[in-house]
């Protein structure tokens, strides 16, 4: 839980909702599709409503949260000169786009699966001007400048006006900053507007809960507004008061990253049923080391600890899980965790940590249980693929807890180390090692 | 003692009746010796229990439970730590509330993880203006080893003594992670004498205090020797530790360990670990920090793997120049393996000493002539567990005395006699005649006392009282006699008033009831406050003269204390009754057929 990145489509498509009520005297028309493929956007223009993908010049880009589109090549704006995409350009562009995969500049690699496309907006490179909210530190800051564009970020210090806005600051003392801030380079004919348009925008970034957004570049004509690009994040942790002004909202994954395997999303959804904590990222499907680890702080030594003494290619995963889990809910997180490092061989066996810190209130041996459990459907296969397990935990009831685990163990044939508080923490991960 | 975050008188509120952690806190207590218990109330908004029971080492207390923050803080003023365990959806509003109750609080504790980011800065800001220091969002809290800790934090009882955690040592430390809060104690127990000041800062974005305000507390806190601070990947809290390093502010040895290395080979989208930790530039990756520490004078290990021997040198070089000495470990008192609740509580008297006492006072010393004491001095010890003065107790006694009987003809005398001449013992008879006692017959106390109490409490004029009783369609319980008149006045009513006039310091709610009396006996002649109007109105006057308050006067009415009153005079003239029956002999009552109206019609028959 914290900030995350939604798409541009949402983010305009927020705005769009809640313009009335924040915008006073501008004008927004809010002309996006977000679609998976060329058909869908040929399917969308039939819709009423859409017409204009038909009659007007199209722009379409990729809306997977990665920034410099332009600079990687992947804004459609032009086939000939700008603004002469129709809808088919567009449709065979995406078609094309989507046929191979695509590496970004920062190296990511990935298919492209969602498109953003709208209205070309012909417009002068002085018509752009740059907006962005986000925290820095403990404070709101609000950056304005003249000059929008991709190039914004080249000589940042000289070009954008920062205002500083507190937590306990009035919306007086606010707006008069703000005011006080315009661009220099805004002209004189615009300047009352655009301050009455960032502060607008202030409230409403502010009023949304989101932790970051950015338009870039707005384009200002008159009071028509034309929010070309945009970047947002929420803060997801307001989520319970922004039910209905977000609607239902998607936090999609980083492009690059695989899309979540059905491992991931299955401990996903139980994390978002359950109480407790359960996480689960897998980091090399193929690793050998894997961990199962309690507690949010010592999934990290751990992780830690992997990469320094073998190397991070062995670190097979990263997660933990705490708050105390159900019996039931740790056996499910057990099971798929051996499932998955059960499906590669590796010549030198696997190893798995099963570790954590000293519980404060959760009952070891009870977690502890839902593991056995796991352990008893998955020792044949444990065995089958030369697993070490390690095991390290203290806390409420360990004592019992390491006995039942290691009896379990001897029963069942498995080779297990098992130790407690009076072990370090992330001794376990050297002495595996040493094997 | 500003520079202590707690000390062994500290008390805490802890809103959230989150009962394995307040028995933990109370656990900690009884083995370290404190006094008084750390956690002096409960604040559970939706539980109607005055109290929740507690095991205190093999006894148990009762802690008083609130429905708000603001009653637990009225009746306890010196706790000066909210331990807020509000959910995220509710403890923003828990803290502001406490926050603006001035300066009530010194520190509040939050727990839930996840409140959203603008409403945490908003509350940290807020206590930061009033000079309140939080703990937290998202942490297990603090301890002071040997004074006070904050719910589970340090875990179970077990692992705070191989900790070393029930007494002070000589480390300061901080961290964000609360699961490695206790590790790191149980590595500086093995590896060092133990720990002085604890605190897991909390794992959320925006934590309402940070390393730096904890370790500027610590230098200036001479239990601390030196300071151990746990980071993490992500913000630049640890920079300002360098910067008060690099400026003379902190001259205690500090050791710095950021956990997070990993990170840097997952280049976006792995969160590892907190929602506080992720690193949005370089400088905030676990590296830079740990070799910024490390340049500015820190001891940092070379892995989380090496932090043991990192603290056990330091440590033993403060053993070495006699910064620190040896600790002389104190007496622990075991908490009992199995312990039992009680299921009956007694808070009035007690028979297991050498002689039973009521309220704390021996029987001897209440019963004989000679004591000077009375049967009120009973009841008030008994019902009220208070020593009444003597014109209370002797009001007491005069009620008993005024409504021992009324003759053979009320239902209750009745009921009594026809059992008795059943055959039936002393106690049954008895209980036929007292279960007549209630909303009809006697209870007219209960009902003066209520409704006169509360047309006084909001300052009705008696024509609106009047008007208020006739809307409810009540009439005014009271007042009204069959044959007593203004004219022709009751003499028991007389001597009561005579009575309360000379020795009550006040009777407010009595010249009430006689202005409203002046009114109705307008109307009519025999609409006088009447006897049991008069008790009921003389208690609340008696009460609210020994100062209980309103509220609590209300609960005595709500609960039937004046009702008790008229049983318990009642019962003297019952058993007299039906001693008089025994004693006459008299055969089986039979009621004659010429006294019943009979009015019987054959059945109808539905088919």
């Amino acid at each position: 839980m914290a900030q995350r990145a939604i798409r541009e489509y949402d983010g305009k498509a927020i705005f769009a909702k809640h313009w009335n009520d924040y915008f006073d005297g501008f004008h927004y028309s809010f002309k996006s599709v977000l679609v998976t493929s060329a058909d869908e956007l040929r399917q969308k223009a039939k819709e009423h409503g859409f017409e204009w993908l038909n009659q007007e010049p199209l722009v379409a880009k990729p809306d997977m949260l990665f920034g410099k589109r332009g600079k990687n090549d992947l804004v459609l704006f032009k086939v000939e000169k700008p603004g002469d995409v129709t809808l088919e350009d567009a449709a065979k562009w995406i078609e094309e786009k989507q046929s191979h995969e695509v590496t970004l500049l920062t190296g990511q690699k990935g298919k492209l699966t969602h498109f953003i496309v709208e209205p070309f907006t012909p417009h002068t490179q002085d018509q752009e001007y740059y907006i962005s909210a986000t925290v820095v530190d403990e404070d709101d800051v609000l950056y304005m400048s003249a000059e929008g564009g991709m190039e914004v970020e080249e000589g940042w210090e000289e070009k954008v006006n920062e205002v500083r806005i507190p937590i306990t600051m009035s919306d007086d003392e606010m707006e008069r900053a703000i005011k006080a801030n315009v661009p220099d380079g805004i002209p004189a004919e615009n300047r009352e507007r655009f301050a009455s348009f960032a502060i607008q925008f202030f409230k409403f970034y502010r009023d949304l809960n989101f932790a970051y957004l950015e338009i870039n570049p707005i384009v200002m004509v008159g009071n028509d507004m034309h929010i070309l690009d945009l970047v947002a994040r929420l803060d997801d942790t307001a989520g319970f008061l922004m039910k209905d002004k977000w609607g239902d909202i998607e936090f999609p994954t980083p492009f690059g990253m695989e899309d979540m395997s059905p491992e991931e999303k299955a401990i996903a959804e139980a994390d978002a049923k359950s109480g407790a904590s359960l996480k689960l990222t897998i980091l090399n499907p193929e690793g050998r080391i894997w961990t199962m680890v309690a507690g949010g702080g010592a999934s990290v030594v751990y992780a830690d600890t992997i990469a320094d003494l073998a190397g991070v290619k062995d670190l097979a995963n990263y997660g933990e899980y705490s708050g105390g889990p159900t019996e039931s809910e740790t056996q499910f997180y057990a099971e798929t965790i051996f499932d998955l490092m059960t499906r590669y061989k590796d010549p030198r066996g696997k190893v798995l940590i099963i570790g954590g810190a000293i519980a404060n209130f959760t009952d070891v041996a009870k977690t502890f249980t839902g593991i056995i459990k796991a352990l008893e459907k998955y020792a044949d296969k444990l065995k089958e693929h030369d697993t070490k397990i390690y095991v390290r935990r203290g806390g409420p009831n360990y004592e019992k807890g390491l006995k039942d685990i290691k009896d379990a163990a001897e029963r069942l044939g498995l080779y297990m180390e098992v130790y407690g508080p009076e072990t370090h923490v992330t001794d376990i991960v050297r002495m595996a090692l040493e094997k | 003692m500003s520079n202590r975050l707690f000390t062994k008188d500290t008390q805490a509120i802890f809103w959230n009746n989150n009962k394995s952690a307040i028995q933990r806190m109370l656990d900690y207590d009884y083995v370290i010796g404190r006094e008084k218990p750390s956690v002096a109330a409960i604040v559970a908004p939706t539980s109607s229990n005055k109290f929740e029971k507690f095991f205190y080492g093999p006894d148990e207390i009762m802690v008083p439970l609130y429905r708000t923050t603001a009653d637990a803080v009225n009746e306890h003023k010196n706790a000066d730590v909210l331990l807020n365990f509000a959910s995220f959806r509710t403890a923003y509003d828990v803290s502001m509330e406490a926050i603006n109750m001035g300066d009530q609080f010194k520190t509040i504790m939050v727990t839930a993880e996840g409140i959203p980011e603008r409403l945490a800065r908003k509350m940290n800001q807020a206590a930061r203006d009033n000079g309140i220091l939080i703990i937290g969002p998202a942490t297990v809290g603090a301890i002071t080893p040997g004074a006070f800790k904050i719910a589970n934090i340090g875990g179970t009882i077990e692992n705070i003594i191989k900790s070393k955690l029930h007494r002070a040592g000589s480390a300061g430390l901080v961290t964000r992670s609360g699961g490695l809060f206790n590790e790191l104690c149980n590595i500086i127990s093995l590896n060092a004498d133990g720990v002085a000041e604890g605190v897991a800062i909390g794992g959320d974005r925006f934590v309402g205090s940070v390393f730096i305000d904890h370790l500027l507390r610590m230098e200036e806190n001479p239990d601390v020797k030196y300071m151990i601070l746990l980071g993490e990947v992500g913000g630049v809290e640890e920079y300002k530790v360098i910067e008060a390093v690099k400026s003379g502010k902190i001259k205690k040895p500090i050791i710095a360990w950021c956990i997070g290395t990993i990170a840097k080979h997952f280049s976006s989208g792995v969160q590892f670990g907190h929602a506080g930790a992720s690193a949005n530039a370089e400088r905030e990756t676990a590296e830079a920090k740990n070799a910024a520490m490390r340049e500015a004078g820190i001891h940092v290990p070379n892995s989380f793997n090496d932090l043991p021997q990192t603290i056990h040198q330091v440590y033993s070089d403060l053993r070495k120049k006699g910064v620190i000495s040896e600790i002389e470990e104190p007496e622990v008192r075991a908490i009992p393996k199995t312990r039992k609740p009680k299921n009956f509580i007694c808070t009035i008297s007690d028979d297991r000493g050498e002689e039973a006492t009521y309220a704390g006072y021996p029987i001897s010393s209440v019963a004989t002539p000679d004591t000077g004491k009375s049967i009120g001095d009973v009841v008030s010890l008994l019902w009220f567990k208070k020593v009444y003065p003597k014109w209370a107790t002797d009001f007491i006694e005069t009620v008993i005395k005024t409504v021992a009987d009324h003759g053979p003809a009320v239902s209750g005398a009745h009921n009594a006699k026809v059992t008795a001449r059943a055959g039936k013992s002393v106690v049954e008879s008895l209980v036929t005649g007292l279960l007549t006692i209630g909303p009809r017959f006697g209870g007219a106390i209960d009902g003066a006392a209520k409704y006169f109490k509360y047309a006084n409490d909001n300052n009705m004029t008696p024509q609106e009282f009047l008007a208020y009783m006739k809307k409810q369609g009540i009439p005014i319980p009271g007042i009204g006699h069959r044959i007593k008149s203004l004219r022709n006045p009751d003499k028991r009513v007389e001597g009561l008033k005579k009575y309360a006039n000379e020795f009550f310091p006040s009777t407010s709610l009595l010249d009430y009831a006689l202005e409203v009396e002046q009114l109705t006996t307008s109307k009519k002649d025999n609409l006088i406050l009447n006897v049991d109007g008069t008790i009921g109105i003389l208690m609340v006057d008696m009460w609210r003269a020994l100062g209980y308050s309103e509220k609590e006067i209300d609960e005595f009415i709500e609960s039937g204390t004046l009702n008790s009153f008229f049983i318990l005079g009642r019962t003297i003239g019952f058993i007299g009754h039906i001693l008089d029956e025994k004693r006459l002999a008299m055969p089986m009552y039979r009621h004659p057929f010429d006294d019943i109206l009979y009015d019987v019609k054959p059945a109808e028959e539905i088919k």
